[in-house]
């Protein structure tokens, strides 16, 4: 697998962490929607949804970002992949909007709220499956014919794609109760840890047996994984993830606060890295690669200047952001 | 179910309404934000309690407003691929960095700073809040920057140069592009527009609390302060929208002879039509009632000014004149009514009876949503008067559709009518509760749950608690009253 670094690559680079970073920051506020009837009505759902309040605008921005980014540095690949997967994407566009207002709606009226609690986990779901089934899609392959989608209505349907969307659903739920392990404390904290090991435990059975079926997909992406000399460079990534996962649930056993949450985001690093070494060079497999579907030089350089100067102070100011609202959440308003 | 109807219509119609929604909330929300920046300001500047209690007021309205814009805008930046996938192709190497640097440069502003502005007043302090209510109004604008200069490069395309593969390649220069002619007038004229829908929504409830009760302070600052926008920047705006139209009659003359019912062209001096019914068929406007040579005058300014008409166009490529016609006519009545507001309330200060003119109160009530309508009005001219192109005089809308059948784009319009009727329909209604309540002394801000606000036990707890700080009276103390609940 070579890598030839040039301003394409890069850009294929900033795309892959605009995407890792709403995945798991946007992922966490998903999987406490996802986990929301399980709290109990009162101080522990509200504190729940506190904890990310001040920062699930925030986390989603990287959603746009990846969106507009791909449009902006891969135009081909937005024009592809959209129409190709559009149930999804308007299902989880529909799903993000119930999810996004619910932020703010459930504390208008005491009798609305029970309506926007299942709006919140509803868009939640339907969000985070239809992310899922997306990735999916686009790793099963895309037929593209003339600079545009040429595959039927339903090619996103496959039992393939139901197992990546719920293996997401289980991903972001692991997240999600990760994070509330952090930011909640007593009887609540308790409950986030033991979902957060069923959770765990559905994520990497389902993460293993969507490896195993990239595998048998197609016979590149097993070459990919199973032939020297690709398998000395593509093995330390599920050896990682593996190591990962027996620590994530030793601490989840432990009474560990931030841990189990960093070692689920290192687990999502690694499948995130897994699934790049699987879809590499593509950006629409099997035919379109990324180098295809780049946009000319000019339109990368002005763009690479703006993430250059901008995506430092981004990082920074969403950090002391995260800063601001530290610690553990509500704590001393319910005694 | 709609195998019979034709997937470039549902997907236009899709696009239109979903973009439509959406501007309501950012054109609220601009202003808003900057509202709320000179409140803070003020209350920085002057500590009179009263402006703390109005940016707390309006800043409740600002969480739900925003929300809604948040939610909306993402369907937006999903929407250029899934329903219009050639023109993302095609023109994706020019506009997307443009829409990239509205997420670089304002989105993250806007969303990072927007937590400690709602919740974070006495977690930071007074100056970094008003810092971070500074960075959200920031934010507003730079994002109108951006996307009306994506906007504009499509009504005036500049810069470019064609691919071998059909793609507009940006040329040499990025500042060409993204300084395209028609930008500074869209850019002046909607932003002006933003401050100005969100005066007279501000000045409308302190009018509604004044018809009330006369007396209440909060009510008659908003309403002051509203009216003073009213008076001074409505002229600027016509102003302004005259420019912009001066602009457009050069780089797109038919989205002018449209808007003015021109069919015919007026070789020595063209008349104002007030009305008239457009047939587009017959290509005449019929019942026309007009001014004769005012046109000339007020697009030329010379009576005698020829002005071409749509007889010059060829049909295939006219926009449909009615919407134009009319959509264009609704804004001018609208901005005027505006301006009679604004210069009936300097009357009304000159003889010192501003807060008591209750015909002025249930004007400026009366008033309160037009802002909203001249917005859509002014869009819809403009954008229909681009027709039949979506870039202008390059690529026409027929040809910059995805590849979709009919009833996956009708399947998808009706969802999205359904749920954005039901989801932001609860919105307005809340932010009307909100609106109906008067403001008044020791108002409360964005809180959170049945036993207290949103609150974090830090490693370090209550970083800055001054008890003379009202915000961290009326945010840290267990008294809560469910003001908020009814």
């Amino acid at each position: 697998m070579m890598v030839n670094v040039d301003l394409t690559t890069v850009w294929a680079f900033i795309i892959a962490f605009a995407v890792f970073a709403y995945v798991v920051m946007d992922g966490f506020d998903l999987g406490i929607g996802i986990l929301f009837p399980t709290f109990e009505v009162g101080p522990e759902r509200d504190r729940a949804m506190n904890s990310i309040a001040p920062v699930w605008d925030g986390n989603e921005t990287w959603l746009v970002l990846g969106g507009g980014g791909l449009f902006a540095a891969f135009p081909l690949a937005y024009a592809v992949i959209l129409p190709a997967t559009y149930p999804l994407i308007i299902a989880m566009l529909l799903g993000l909007v119930f999810r996004g207002v619910a932020f703010e709606y459930r504390w208008r009226d005491p009798s609305h709220r029970k309506l926007w609690d299942v709006a919140f986990t509803g868009g939640s779901l339907v969000a985070a499956m239809a992310q899922g089934m997306t990735l999916g899609a686009l790793l099963q392959g895309i037929e593209v014919v003339d600079r545009a989608y040429a595959g039927s209505w339903w090619d996103w349907l496959t039992p393939y794609t139901l197992l990546t969307g719920l293996g997401t659903v289980a991903g972001y739920a692991l997240l999600g109760a990760t994070w509330l392990v952090w930011k909640l404390d007593g009887e609540s904290q308790h409950h986030a840890r033991k979902l957060g090991k069923r959770a765990a435990w559905a994520t990497f059975v389902l993460m293993g047996a969507v490896s195993l079926y990239n595998v048998f997909l197609n016979a590149e992406y097993a070459e990919r994984w199973l032939s020297a000399p690709e398998i000395y460079y593509a093995a330390p990534v599920p050896i990682l993830t593996g190591l990962i996962a027996l620590a994530l649930l030793r601490a989840l056993s432990v009474e560990r606060h931030s841990k189990p949450f960093w070692l689920s985001l290192a687990l999502f690093f690694f499948g995130m890295a897994g699934l790049g070494v699987t879809i590499w060079p593509y950006v629409i497999p099997p035919g379109v690669t990324i180098w295809d579907a780049a946009a000319p030089e000019r339109s990368q350089i002005f763009m690479l200047v703006g993430v250059a100067i901008t995506m430092p102070l981004i990082i920074a100011y969403t950090a002391w952001a995260y800063y601001v609202f530290r610690g553990k959440v509500g704590h001393e308003g319910y005694h | 179910m709609f195998d019979g109807f034709d997937a470039l219509l549902l997907a236009r119609i899709q696009f239109a309404f979903t973009v439509s929604f959406h501007f309501i909330f950012p054109a609220f929300s601009i202003g808003l934000a900057s509202f709320l920046a000179v409140l803070e300001g003020l209350w920085l500047k002057t500590g009179k309690p009263l402006y703390l209690d109005l940016f707390k007021y309006w800043l409740k309205i600002f969480a739900i407003a925003f929300a809604m814009g948040v939610v909306s805008g993402i369907v937006m930046s999903y929407q250029f691929g899934t329903n219009w996938s050639v023109f993302s192709d095609v023109a994706g190497p020019v506009i997307g960095p443009l829409m990239a640097y509205e997420v670089l440069t304002a989105f993250f502003l806007e969303a990072g700073f927007l937590g400690v502005m709602l919740f974070g007043m006495e977690r930071v302090g007074k100056k970094l809040h008003f810092a971070a209510t500074l960075m959200v109004a920031v934010g507003t604008c730079i994002s109108a920057f951006w996307i009306l200069s994506v906007n504009s490069w499509m009504h005036t395309p500049v810069g470019y140069e064609m691919g071998a593969n059909g793609q507009f390649l940006p040329g040499p220069s990025w500042w060409t592009i993204v300084f395209n002619p028609s930008f500074p007038y869209r850019l002046v004229h909607t932003v002006l527009a933003a401050f100005i829908t969100t005066a007279f929504v501000v000045g409308g409830v302190g009018a509604w609390h004044l018809i009330k009760d006369r007396t209440n302070a909060h009510a008659r600052k908003m309403f002051s302060m509203a009216m003073w926008m009213a008076a001074l920047v409505v002229p600027v705006q016509i102003f302004a929208g005259d420019m912009h139209g001066l602009n457009t009659l050069e780089h797109q003359p038919q989205k002018v002879m449209a808007m003015e019912g021109h069919y015919e062209s007026h070789p020595d001096g063209a008349p104002l039509y007030l009305f008239g019914i457009p047939n587009d068929k017959e290509q005449r406007l019929d019942y026309a009632v007009g001014i004769p040579k005012l046109s000339s005058l007020i697009l030329k300014h010379d009576l005698d000014a020829p002005l071409a008409g749509l007889d010059t166009i060829p049909d295939d490529e006219q926009p449909p004149v009615a919407v134009v016609f009319w959509s264009f006519r609704i804004m001018i009545a609208v901005g005027f009514a505006m301006l009679g507001v604004g210069m009936w309330s300097l009357l009304a200060r000159w003889r010192g009876k501003l807060y008591d003119w209750g015909w002025l109160h249930r004007a400026a009530l009366v008033m309160a949503p037009s802002g909203f309508v001249a917005v859509l009005a002014g869009w819809i001219t403009t954008e229909v008067g681009r027709q039949p192109y979506v870039i202008y005089n390059l690529l026409r809308t027929e040809d910059a559709a995805s590849p979709l059948a009919a009833p996956a784009v009708g399947a998808s319009l009706v969802a999205f009518v359904v749920v954005y009727f039901f989801v932001f329909g609860a919105g307005v209604w809340y932010i009307l509760h909100l609106m109906h309540k008067p403001p008044h002394a020791g108002e409360y801000g964005v809180k959170r749950g049945d036993k207290g606000p949103i609150r974090t036990a830090g490693i370090t707890p209550g970083l800055t608690q001054d008890p003379s700080d009202e915000s961290a009276k009326d945010l840290s103390g267990t008294k809560q009253e469910p003001e908020e609940r009814p």
